[in-house]
C-alpha cells in the first residue's frame, strides 16, 4: 500500500505486522470485512519472524516447518492475497478514545479513524537498562532480538566473542545466530540450577562448543567503551571474571504495549500487557489485543491461533452481535499467589446469552506442584492440580457449565494455589 | 564560555579531548534550571545561578532551548525535616525568590495527588524548571562556531607554557597558540592547572551520581521536581521529569578517586528504585528505561573555585558541579568580567548568527511529525533517518553512538535499541571511531531466508 492509499477511515486498523496482527488481518478478511489495514513502523512485514533465522516456524498454520524469515514472507503474502492493505513505515504515535490513531509516516503527521483497532504490537526482550545490571556503557551490550536483526537483516555482527545471559528458548536461538555469523559465545550465563527451556537443549550448548554455567549470575560488566569481560558469582558465593567482547541479554520478554501504558487502556501489572476480557477486548471496547502484547511470550503458531479467534471475535463485534458492547459488565480475576506470574484474560465479560467455554492462560514465577483453585465470595468453583515450570504455558479451561455458574454468581473470582507439601 | 567570548568579539578556540563534547561530566547532570533559592547566600555560584537562569529565559526561544515550567516541592517527610523548612524559606526569600512558600501536606498532595501521603510538608518553589542537560550546552557551542569560533576534538592538552605575550599549548593534535587560556577542564580541572600553572587552588573529588530513568508513562503521575529537604552531605534524590517526556529518580552522591569511571551498581540502582517508590507510590507500575551515572567534579571547597591569574593570563573555571547547567550562562559573564579586568576589550559580534536547530524536546514540533522524515528508525524516542543523517553531519557531527545519542535521543528508549540496533548499525558504518559492528563476510553466510 503506498502512503496516498491510507485512508482516514477504515473498519479495523491493526498495529503490528507479526504473526497476531496478520492473522487477525487475513480471518477477518475472509469473514468479509472490508476495510482492513494492518500498520507496520518498519519497511517491512512480518514482525519478529523476519530475523528469526532457525525453523521451527509454521507447523499450526501451514502443516510444514519453516525457518523463521520464510515464515513471515508466508504469511505476509497470506495476507496481501486475501486483500489485507498493509502500509509499511507507519508508526502509530499514539491513540485516543474511540479508535481515533495518531500516525507519523514519511510524509509526516496524519490521522485514521478506525471502528475498530487491534493492538498486535508482540514483545521485545529486557534490556540491560532495566535488569540493573552494575557497570559502565561500553559498546558490545545488547539483546537477542537485536542481535538477530544486526545479522539476519543488516548483515553485520557487533562482536565476536559475547557472553549469553539466560536459557530461554530465545538464548538458544541466540547461539544459533552466533552460529551463522561466525561469532563464537565464551558461555552461556543461567542464574537458576537448570535451563529455563526444555531440558533436552542443554545439551545444545555443549554440541556447539559454548560452556554452560549454571547457578551463576552476572554481576558487571567490565569496559569502558568497548566490552571487555564480565564477573559472575556462582551458588556458593564465588566470583570469577572473565574476557568477552560482548554481553547478549536473552529473553526476560516484555509485552511492547507502551502505546496502551501512554494511552488510555488499562494495563494489567502482571503481564504488563493491557488487560482484556475473553473476547481480548481492552478496557476501551473499541480496542482488541491479541499475540505476544497480551503477554510474555508464546510461540508464533500460538499468536497466530489468538489472532484468528480475535479476528471472529471482532467480526462479531462489528456485527453487534458481541454481547455486552454497549454497557462493559464484567467479572475481575485477581491473582493471590506469588506463585502464579500472571493470568490472561484479567476479566470475564458478562453474557446472558451464547455463553461459551473459556480458557485462561497462567505461567507460574517458579517450579511448583500443587492445586489450582479458583473461586468468589461463594465458595470454591473450579480447581486443579499442577505440576509446572516457569515459562510454560498452562491452559486452564472453564467449561460452558462453570462459565455459566460464574455468570449468575456474578462475583469477582480469585485464583489461588495450594503448594503440596514436598 | 565559548559562545560568551565569541560574542563579545573575541576570536575562540575550544579544545576537547574528547571525541566528542559535553562528553565528561556534564552528561550525567541532572537537567534542572535552578532559581538559586538554595545556594550559599552571596557566593560566586548563587551569582552565576542568578545571571545564567535569567539569560536562559531570555535566549531560549531564539535558540530553541527546551523549557519545563515544572516548579519544585522540597519535601519534608518527618517532623524533623518539617522544621527545617522555615529555615529553607527565609534563605529562598533572602535569595530573592520571593514566590516560594510553604505549603501544608494537603496543599502538597493537592498540587501533586501521586505523592505519598506520609509527606508532611513541602515548600513550593513556582519557578524551578526542568532543562535538557544536553542540547542547551550544544547549542551554545553551535553559537559559537557559527559567529566565528573554532573547535578541536580529540585534543588533549598535553602542556603548555606562557611565552610573555602568548599561551604557547602543545595538544595530542599539535600546537595551538592563544592570548589567554581559560580552564575549563571540569573533572580534569585541578590537573590542567598543575599542567599549565604548576598549581591547583582546589583539588577534584569526583563524586558519582547514579540515576534511574522511567518510561514515559511515569510523566503522567507528577508535574513538579520533587526535592528533599537537603543534608550537610547532598542535596539528596531527586524526582523530577525530562525534557524528554521520562522521570528521572536521583543521583546518589558516592565519593571516588576515579575521574572517569561513571559505572552504574545494581545495589545502588535497587536503593534509588526503592527511594523513588516511596516517594512516588505510583512508580512501582512503570518499566525503568535506563539507567546512568555522571561524575561531579566537586572540591573541597563548597562555592565554584574561579580564578584569574593576571601574570599568566589565565583563568581557572573549577569545582563547576551540578548547578553548572543553571549556572552556565552566568559564569560565561563573570568570567567575561574578570577577562576584561585584565584590560581586554573587542567590538562585539555586530550581526549574531543563530544556529538552526532540530528540537528533541518531546514539547517541541518534533521532525516525525514533518514531511520528508525519511521515516521513523528508533521507534521509542520516535527518531527519524533524517534527524539521524544531519546528527552525523552538521556543524559538530556525532562521531561515536553516544554522542548521536545526545544528539537524537537514539535507543535512548524503553527497548534501549532491541528494535533499532541493526539499522543503526547500517547507518553509522563508517562515522564512529569505535563502529557499532562489522560486516559479516558474505562468503561465509548460509542463506537462512530460502528454507
Amino acid at each position: 500500500m503506498t502512503k496516498s492509499a491510507l485512508p482516514t477511515h477504515c473498519d479495523v486498523a491493526i498495529i503490528g505486522s507479526g504473526p497476531a496482527g496478520l492473522a487477525t488481518a487475513t480471518e477477518l478478511k475472509r469473514l468479509g470485512i472490508a476495510d482492513v489495514i494492518v500498520l507496520e513502523r518498519n519497511s517491512e512485514a512480518g514482525g519478529n519472524p523476519r530475523h528469526c533465522g532457525h525453523s521451527p516456524f509454521g507447523m499450526r498454520e501451514f502443516k510444514r516447518v519453516y525457518f523463521g524469515p520464510k515464515y513471515a514472507k508466508t504469511l505476509v503474502a497470506k495476507a496481501i492475497e486475501s486483500g489485507v492493505g498493509i502500509a509499511l513505515n507507519t508508526t502509530v504515535t499514539s491513540f485516543e478514545k474511540g479508535g481515533l490513531l495518531n500516525l507519523s509516516t514519511k510524509q509526516g503527521a496524519t490521522q485514521l479513524k478506525a471502528k475498530i483497532v487491534v493492538l498486535s504490537t508482540g514483545i521485545r526482550e529486557n534490556p540491560r537498562s532495566a535488569r540493573l545490571v552494575t557497570g559502565q556503557r561500553p559498546l558490545g551490550i545488547m539483546t537477542a532480538g537485536a542481535l538477530q536483526s544486526m545479522v539476519y537483516l543488516s548483515d553485520n555482527k557487533p562482536f565476536e566473542n559475547p557472553v549469553i545471559i539466560g536459557s530461554e528458548l530465545v538464548s538458544f536461538s541466540a547461539i544459533a545466530t552466533c552460529r551463522h555469523a561466525k561469532i563464537k559465545p565464551v558461555a552461556m550465563i543461567e542464574e537458576n540450577a537448570r535451563s529455563t527451556a526444555w531440558s533436552f537443549l542443554r545439551l545444545y550448548p555443549k554440541l556447539q562448543g559454548v560452556r554452560f554455567l549454571s547457578n551463576t549470575r552476572l554481576v558487571k560488566i567490565h569496559g569502558k567503551e568497548r566490552v571487555t569481560g564480565v564477573s559472575v558469582i556462582d551458588a556458593s558465593g564465588e566470583k570469577k571474571q572473565f574476557s568477552c567482547d560482548g554481553v547478549i541479554f536473552t529473553g526476560q520478554f516484555v509485552p511492547e504495549a507502551s502505546l496502551a501504558r501512554m494511552g488510555h487502556l488499562e494495563i494489567d501489572s502482571k503481564s504488563n500487557g493491557p488487560a482484556v476480557d475473553q473476547f481480548g477486548r481492552c478496557s476501551d471496547p473499541a480496542y482488541f489485543a491479541t499475540g505476544n502484547v497480551l503477554r510474555p511470550v508464546e510461540t508464533a503458531g500460538w499468536c497466530w491461533k489468538e489472532g484468528v479467534e480475535t479476528a471472529r471475535n471482532i467480526a462479531d463485534s462489528l456485527s453487534d452481535e458481541l454481547v455486552g458492547n454497549e454497557k462493559q459488565t464484567s467479572i475481575s480475576i485477581k491473582i493471590e499467589s506469588s506463585i502464579i506470574k500472571y493470568c490472561v484474560p484479567q476479566r470475564i465479560a458478562m453474557q446472558s446469552s451464547d455463553i461459551q467455554a473459556i480458557q485462561l492462560q497462567i505461567r507460574l514465577t517458579k517450579p511448583a506442584k500443587g492445586r489450582l483453585v479458583i473461586s468468589s465470595n461463594s465458595g470454591e468453583i473450579w480447581s486443579k492440580r499442577i505440576s509446572g515450570l516457569p515459562e510454560r504455558r498452562i491452559l486452564l479451561s472453564l467449561s460452558k457449565e462453570t462459565v455459566e455458574s460464574i455468570m449468575v454468581k456474578g462475583e469477582d473470582l480469585v485464583i489461588e494455589f495450594e503448594s503440596f507439601k514436598q | 564560555m565559548a559562545r560568551q567570548f565569541t560574542l563579545e568579539g573575541a576570536s575562540v578556540l575550544a579544545l576537547e579531548k574528547g571525541t566528542d563534547i559535553l562528553d565528561g561530566a556534564s552528561k550525567g547532570n541532572s537537567a534542572i534550571l535552578h532559581t538559586g533559592f538554595d545556594a550559599p547566600t552571596d557566593s560566586v555560584e548563587h551569582a552565576c545561578i542568578v545571571a545564567g537562569y535569567q539569560e536562559y529565559l531570555d535566549i531560549r526561544t531564539k535558540l530553541k532551548l527546551p523549557l519545563l515550567e515544572t516548579g519544585a516541592l522540597v519535601t519534608a517527610w518527618n517532623q524533623s525535616e518539617e522544621n527545617l523548612l522555615t529555615g529553607i524559606l527565609e534563605k529562598a526569600h533572602i535569595n530573592g525568590v520571593a514566590d516560594a512558600k510553604i505549603l501544608s501536606a494537603k496543599a502538597t498532595r493537592s498540587l501533586e495527588p501521586e505523592l505519598s501521603s506520609s509527606v508532611n510538608a513541602s515548600i513550593h518553589v513556582p519557578r524551578e524548571y526542568v532543562i535538557d542537560p544536553w542540547t542547551a550546552p550544544f547549542v551554545y557551542m553551535l553559537q559559537a562556531l557559527e559567529n566565528g569560533a573554532q573547535l578541536l576534538r580529540n585534543a588533549e592538552v598535553l602542556g603548555g607554557e606562557y611565552e610573555g605575550d602568548a599561551w604557547k599549548i602543545k595538544t595530542s593534535q599539535g600546537i595551538a597558540k592563544g592570548k589567554i587560556v581559560i580552564n575549563c577542564a571540569g573533572l580534569y580541572g585541578d590537573k590542567l592547572d598543575e599542567i599549565l600553572i604548576g598549581k591547583s587552588s582546589f583539588e577534584i573529588r569526583p563524586r558519582k551520581g547514579q540515576f534511574l530513568v522511567y518510561d514515559k508513562a511515569a510523566s503522567q503521575l507528577i508535574d513538579s521536581i520533587i526535592l528533599p529537604v537537603p543534608n550537610e552531605i547532598t542535596k539528596g534524590v531527586v524526582v523530577c521529569r525530562t525534557a524528554f517526556g521520562n522521570v528521572l529518580v536521583g543521583p546518589t552522591a558516592e565519593e571516588q578517586k576515579s575521574r572517569d569511571d561513571a559505572s552504574v551498581t545494581e545495589n545502588e540502582l535497587l536503593a534509588l528504585k526503592a527511594k523513588g517508590e516511596e516517594i512516588i507510590p505510583a512508580l512501582a507500575d512503570v518499566p525503568i528505561t535506563a539507567t546512568y551515572a555522571g561524575i561531579r567534579p566537586a572540591t573541597q571547597f563548597k562555592d565554584y573555585c574561579i580564578e584569574a591569574f593576571d601574570d599568566k593570563q589565565y583563568i581557572s573555571v573549577g569545582g563547576i558541579r551540578s548547578t553548572g547547567l543553571s549556572g552556565a550562562l552566568g559564569i560565561a559573564h563573570h568570567v567575561f568580567k574578570q577577562y576584561q579586568a585584565f584590560g581586554k576589550s573587542h567590538a562585539p559580534v555586530s550581526s549574531i548568527a543563530y544556529p538552526i536547530v532540530t528540537p528533541i524536546a518531546q514539547d517541541e514540533k518534533r521532525d516525525w511529525e514533518k514531511a520528508g522524515n525519511e521515516g521513523i528508525v528508533c521507534h521509542c524516542e520516535l527518531v527519524t533517518q533524517r534527524e539521524i543523517k544531519q546528527a552525523l553531519a552538521g556543524e559538530i557531527p556525532a562521531g561515536s553512538l553516544e554522542g548521536l545519542k545526545r544528539r537524537t535521543r537514539v535507543t535512548m528508549g524503553r527497548c534501549q535499541g532491541f528494535y533499532c540496533s541493526a539499522k543503526l548499525s547500517e547507518l553509522t558504518q563508517g562515522c564512529f571511531k569505535q563502529p557499532l559492528a562489522k560486516a559479516i563476510k558474505k562468503s561465509s553466510i548460509k542463506k537462512a531466508d530460502d528454507k
